[in-house]
């Protein structure tokens, strides 16, 4: 009985796994499959979908969310949730604005006009400091992290509104003369034929996969939301990767911030609501569990392009918008569908190998943080 | 319990009983055409290792999982249950080895979950906590009814998960290793309750890993070895080492104090250490309490539950801080350490709880047990793959622990296998002390056996190992040291050659026991 049996150890999700298996290369590359049956579903329905031009623009419009789902991946990892992220990306927009219109100082009677790069320093910054106060009141004050985030998610955009008055900031693009052009570089260039969000989104992914897979943080991300208990009690400093996870997750933000504004070349107070849903919806559809500990930078990739070519493909195929939303639902709900027959599945399995049914996972404090 | 006899006809006559029962998963086969038989008003005992298939006969007997084959006959009546509730309602009611009570809810709305007294005004509270009394008082135990759950300790909860099943008036009554977490007195007021309920023509089925107390009760005794049963007997026929030849085939030995090898410096000395109660921070779980050992030396802490044997280990391994006090570990102060600083230091902890506080269920066995280590294969920024392999493989091999490798899922090992895991984690870190909170708990003699051996080995090669435990057996096999605490002091110290009585007195136990 205290033999293995390869159903459980295949359905451990991880980081690395060898073997050849159809069923499980259909669950768990069901976000994979899903996304090849959307571009072939749209390509059936309207010649413009499957064209590199419309490839490039959907992709651009993936890196927005892209970047907030990861930031939500490292956070959900640790069995925590971060709703302030669309809050951030809207707020970050602002500030990235209000410092491209320049700065006025009273005291000596002139306008600080800060070049971009101080302007997209001072946006992360921002953006780590959101995390900062969401980590520090989750892990230090044990505020639930949903009410924390919440209330981050309110606070933010109010001071989004205050700063803007409502309004939106316009002529991002700065002027030679002062000094602080380049702004748009981010939304509207392109590298090797690429938009730089996509690539940004790349390299945002590339780190955080190093991070998660290589890196004694990442172990310590991964256990803190398996069982924080017992990650506790094995040395992790389990406040500090929380309060860590929310500051990552806030920078993330700010970067999305960063390029939706550039890519619009404005800024506007209420850019970005809603967004955390979104993101959230693509670490499901990605395979990650709302309880911590599973899931990976690949699956949420691949979780935030089927959200976004599906709502793009479905404005190219010209339904209506209130369609869209209940078909991105739908998905949504497949998805943790999908998640709850694989995860049920592993632990019924662990049953079955032990006659002392030690499969079921104890982790009381999770119930209690989500 | 004054309740009339809710159960007539012969004592002694087969009440329930399972016909060739298999139950499998997949190419899993945990029960292998096994029949046993219930016995009414008398307790049967089900003996077996972890991973024998004991959980999972109770399993199907209470409804819980249906057999893949054969049948269950109750009352000469074969019946099928779709679930435990079913079975419940024919008056079989099973205590899980884990626990099953909502934390969140009050010890009165746990017992009655789910069949709450109803009024036209809506739910009787009152008659509700007055029943609650009756049990509480009934199995002599201080527990408020409206206490949250989660603020008792894990004995009292296992006293509140009994008294719902008792709560119910079932006809059988399956306790799976119902006294776990219990402290000897606990264990001498729960079989007086069986004693009671056997009178009252209850039919109990009984599974615990305490062979000994087990065989106080008993009248009836069915071994079951990797899902087959092995052997069967009545009381008058049966003994110890009956039972344990059938359950493992080879002899019942924890070991003896390892001897030959050099007692070194002292390498953890206690200064005073007073440590604040879980629900009280005002009162004192652990009050002054000094303490030093010497590198490979193994002391044993034995007391009774709330003797604060665990709120000592947990703050000496900086889980709690601690009111008042200091922690020297070889000379250095590390009270105001952080848990991970003292275990580079070389002082680590094996919970009590492994499932709880022990593991990592969503991470593999590999992952598990380098979870403590992970700088050990850290280079710079990135982990090394082949230096932690090298460390998973090393510790599978040192530890022994039976598995397909590091990549198996944690939940596919047996009981003894999980517990194996933590103490090969900490041990994978290069530990000076190693404090162990209960390490036999809830594994069978086999594994028993190999925890007291592995700890053993690490003495001789140096290390200060401190573990607790509640069977007294287990005080008297490898310590060199007896510890007593009581009431959050120490109440006597002893060398190896103690008495089992003489222990028990000094933890205020029963001398009869």
């Amino acid at each position: 009985m205290t033999d293995t049996s390869p159903a459980q150890k295949r359905l451990q999700p991880g980081i690395s796994s060898g073997g050849f298996d159809l069923g499980r290369l259909l669950l768990e590359g069901r976000a994979f499959f899903a996304l090849i049956a959307i571009i072939i579903v749209f390509s059936l329905l309207s010649p413009f979908y499957f064209t590199m031009s419309n490839f490039l623009i959907m992709s651009s419009h993936v890196a927005i969310f892209g970047l907030l789902a990861i930031g939500m991946l490292v956070v959900i990892l640790t069995g925590g949730i971060d709703l302030s992220v669309g809050s951030t990306l809207g707020l970050a927009g602002c500030v990235a604005g209000f410092l491209m219109q320049g700065v006025e100082l009273k005291m000596f009677g002139a306008v600080l006009y800060p070049s971009v790069w101080v302007v997209v320093v001072m946006t992360l910054a921002l953006g780590a400091l959101v995390g900062a106060v969401n980590g520090v009141l989750i892990a230090y004050f044990k505020v639930p992290a949903f009410v924390a985030t919440l209330g981050l998610l309110y606070v933010a955009r109010g001071i989004a509104l205050l700063m803007t008055n409502g309004l939106t900031y316009n002529n991002l693009g700065g002027r030679p003369e002062l000094g602080n052009t380049g702004f748009d570089w981010l939304g509207f260039n392109r590298l090797f034929g690429i938009p730089i969000g996509v690539l940004v989104l790349a390299v945002v992914a590339l780190i955080c996969s190093l991070l998660l897979t290589r890196t004694a943080f990442g172990r310590w991300v991964y256990s803190t939301g398996g069982n924080a208990r017992a990650a506790e009690l094995s040395g992790v400093p389990v406040k500090r990767v929380q309060v860590t996870v929310y500051v990552l997750s806030g920078m993330c933000a700010a970067i999305a911030g960063l390029v939706l504004s550039s890519q619009l070349t404005s800024a506007g107070p209420t850019a970005g609501t809603t967004y955390e849903l979104t993101a959230i919806a693509a670490v499901v559809i990605g395979g990650a569990a709302l309880t911590g500990g599973r899931g990976n930078v690949r699956g949420t990739l691949l979780g935030a392009f089927v959200i976004g070519f599906l709502s793009d493909g479905l404005v190219i195929i010209g339904v209506s918008a209130y369609w869209q939303t209940v078909f991105t639902g739908a998905v949504i709900v497949l998805a943790v569908l999908l998640n709850s027959i694989q995860y049920s599945g592993r632990s019924k399995r662990a049953l079955a190998g032990n006659g002392n049914s030690n499969g079921k996972p104890a982790a009381p404090q999770q119930g209690a943080k989500a | 319990m004054s309740q009339s006899p809710i159960s007539t006809g012969t004592i002694g006559e087969v009440v329930l009983s399972a016909r060739d029962v298999s139950k499998s998963w997949g190419n899993v086969h945990a029960l292998k055409r096994v029949n046993f038989d219930v016995h009414r008003g008398q307790v049967t005992t089900l003996f077996g290792e972890n991973g024998a298939g004991k959980s999972t006969l109770m399993k199907v007997l209470s409804g819980v999982f249906r057999p893949t084959s054969g049948e269950i006959v109750l009352e000469g009546q074969t019946v099928s249950f779709q679930s435990a509730s079913d079975a419940r309602a024919l008056g079989i009611s099973i205590i899980h080895q884990e626990l099953s009570l909502a934390p969140n809810l009050s010890v009165r709305d746990n017992i009655f979950m789910g069949r709450e007294i109803q009024t036209i005004t809506g739910v009787d509270y009152a008659e509700e906590e007055r029943q609650t009394r009756l049990l509480m008082a009934d199995l002599e135990e201080d527990i408020d009814p409206l206490t949250l759950v989660e603020d008792l300790r894990l004995g009292q909860q296992q006293i509140v998960e009994i008294a719902r099943a008792l709560s119910i008036n079932s006809r059988i009554l399956i306790m799976d290793e119902p006294t776990s977490a219990l402290s000897a007195t606990e264990v001498e007021v729960l079989f007086k309750v069986i004693h009671d309920l056997k009178s009252r023509g209850v039919s109990i089925v009984y599974i615990s890993h305490h062979l000994e107390e087990a065989l106080q009760i008993t009248d009836h005794a069915v071994v079951l070895r990797d899902g087959t049963v092995t052997a069967r007997g009545k009381r008058s026929e049966i003994s110890l080492e009956w039972i344990v030849r059938n359950m493992v085939g080879d002899n019942y030995d924890l070991g003896s104090p390892p001897t030959g090898h050099e007692i070194g410096e002292v390498a953890l000395f206690v200064d005073h250490l007073s440590v604040p109660d879980a629900l009280n921070a005002e009162r004192a779980a652990i009050d002054r309490v000094s303490l030093s050992v010497r590198a490979g030396e193994i002391v044993c802490i034995y007391g009774l539950m709330g003797a604060g044997r665990t709120e000592f280990l947990e703050c000496i391994a900086g889980r709690i801080s601690a009111l008042g006090g200091k922690i020297f570990l070889r000379g250095q102060d590390v009270t105001g350490l952080t848990i991970g600083q003292r275990i580079q230091r070389g002082l680590v902890l094996v919970p009590e709880d492994r499932q709880r506080d022990g593991l990592v269920q969503t991470m593999t066995v590999g992952q598990n047990l380098s979870l403590a280590s992970i700088g050990a294969f850290t280079r710079g920024l990135f982990t090394s793959r082949s230096r932690e392999q090298g460390l998973i493989g090393k510790a599978i091999v040192d530890v022994r622990i039976k598995t397909d490798g590091g990549q198996a899922a944690i939940g596919s090992l047996s009981g003894g296998n999980q517990q194996k895991v933590v103490i090969g984690k900490m041990l994978t870190t290069n530990p000076s002390v190693v404090l162990l909170d209960e390490p036999s708990r809830g594994i069978d003699v086999g594994a028993k056996s190999e925890v007291f051996r592995l700890l053993s080995e690490g003495a001789q090669r140096g290390l200060a190992v401190v573990y607790t435990t509640s069977e007294v057996n287990e005080c008297l096999a490898i310590a060199h040291r007896i510890i007593v605490f009581h009431r959050g002091r120490i109440s006597a110290e002893f060398t190896s050659d103690v008495t089992k009585e003489q222990i028990m007195a000094a933890s205020g136990e029963a001398v009869a026991a």
